[in-house]
């Protein structure tokens, strides 16, 4: 995801800013981090430069 | 695919999709033209259920915008990066911040379905409307009107399938005037572009 992105994302639970942890990037985009909401503390993961910004509740029962 | 009890066939097997992301049909094709000819000339724009990418391509080759696309199927989120297109898995529009975009697109899971037959894997989800086909229409409108900016519009793909009074009434109950700004007629459905604003 670009860096930009950041500016229209938030925690889809309290709907809270986001903190940005980057782990790999190129020379667009971050391949893979961390979005972690300021309020709550819930992690979001990046990988392969998709955030996933599923709720927690979501995550586990979202797999096929 | 999980129907071993049933003898009706799977959703994607009626609509002869196979795999594991929706791929551009009829209703993507009214959809992106229907929008883009529609369209002022929104800063941003979000695809909810991207599916492939496709019609996210399209508005990113036909106008200005920045294009974000949202689709809760890793699988999708993966083929529309591939395609180019910002991605983010997400619940419809959980993640966005307010009056973010000043289109927001969807095309949603819309066939009527018995619940013994849904959730089966996730080309079923990507057609599945639920019982009564809008199984996610109603959530989305409760909270798109957050993400749009003061001007903003909204695009939903509507099948007759659906109901199209009842979501025009559901559109309306949230709060949007709706106007229809296209439609075809397909031997089982009447498919129509509904453009949702305050």
């Amino acid at each position: 995801m670009k860096k930009s992105l950041m500016d229209i994302l938030c925690c889809p639970v309290d709907k809270h800013d986001l903190e940005l942890a980057v782990d790999t990037k190129d020379d667009e985009e971050i391949i893979e981090g961390t979005l972690t909401c300021t309020e709550c503390g819930e992690a979001y993961p990046i990988e392969d430069g998709i955030p996933n910004l599923l709720p927690p509740d979501m995550r586990d029962e979202a797999a096929a | 695919m999980g129907n071993a009890d049933n003898d009706r066939p799977s959703l994607a097997e009626q609509r002869g999709v196979d795999g594991h992301v929706y791929q551009p049909a009829e209703d993507s094709a009214l959809l992106a033209k229907a929008a883009i000819d529609d369209m002022a000339a929104p800063e941003r724009v979000l695809e909810v259920g991207t599916g492939s990418g496709w019609v996210a391509e399209q508005i990113t080759d036909e106008s200005d915008a920045r294009v974000v696309g949202s689709d809760l199927n890793p699988h999708a989120c993966r083929q529309a990066r591939e395609q180019g297109i910002e991605t983010a898995r997400a619940d419809l529009v959980a993640p966005f911040t307010a009056e973010s975009f000043g289109a927001v697109l969807f095309n949603p899971p819309y066939l009527p379905t018995e619940p013994d037959n849904e959730w089966d894997d996730w080309m079923e989800h990507a057609l599945s409307g639920g019982a009564d086909g809008r199984r996610l229409i109603v959530p989305f409108l409760d909270d798109v009107g957050r993400v749009l900016t003061a001007d903003g519009v909204v695009y939903l793909l509507v099948s007759s399938l659906t109901g199209y009074e009842t979501v025009v009434d559901l559109a309306e109950n949230a709060g949007f005037e709706t106007t229809e700004i296209a439609q075809e007629s397909y031997p089982f459905e009447v498919l129509s572009v509904l453009r949702l604003a305050r």
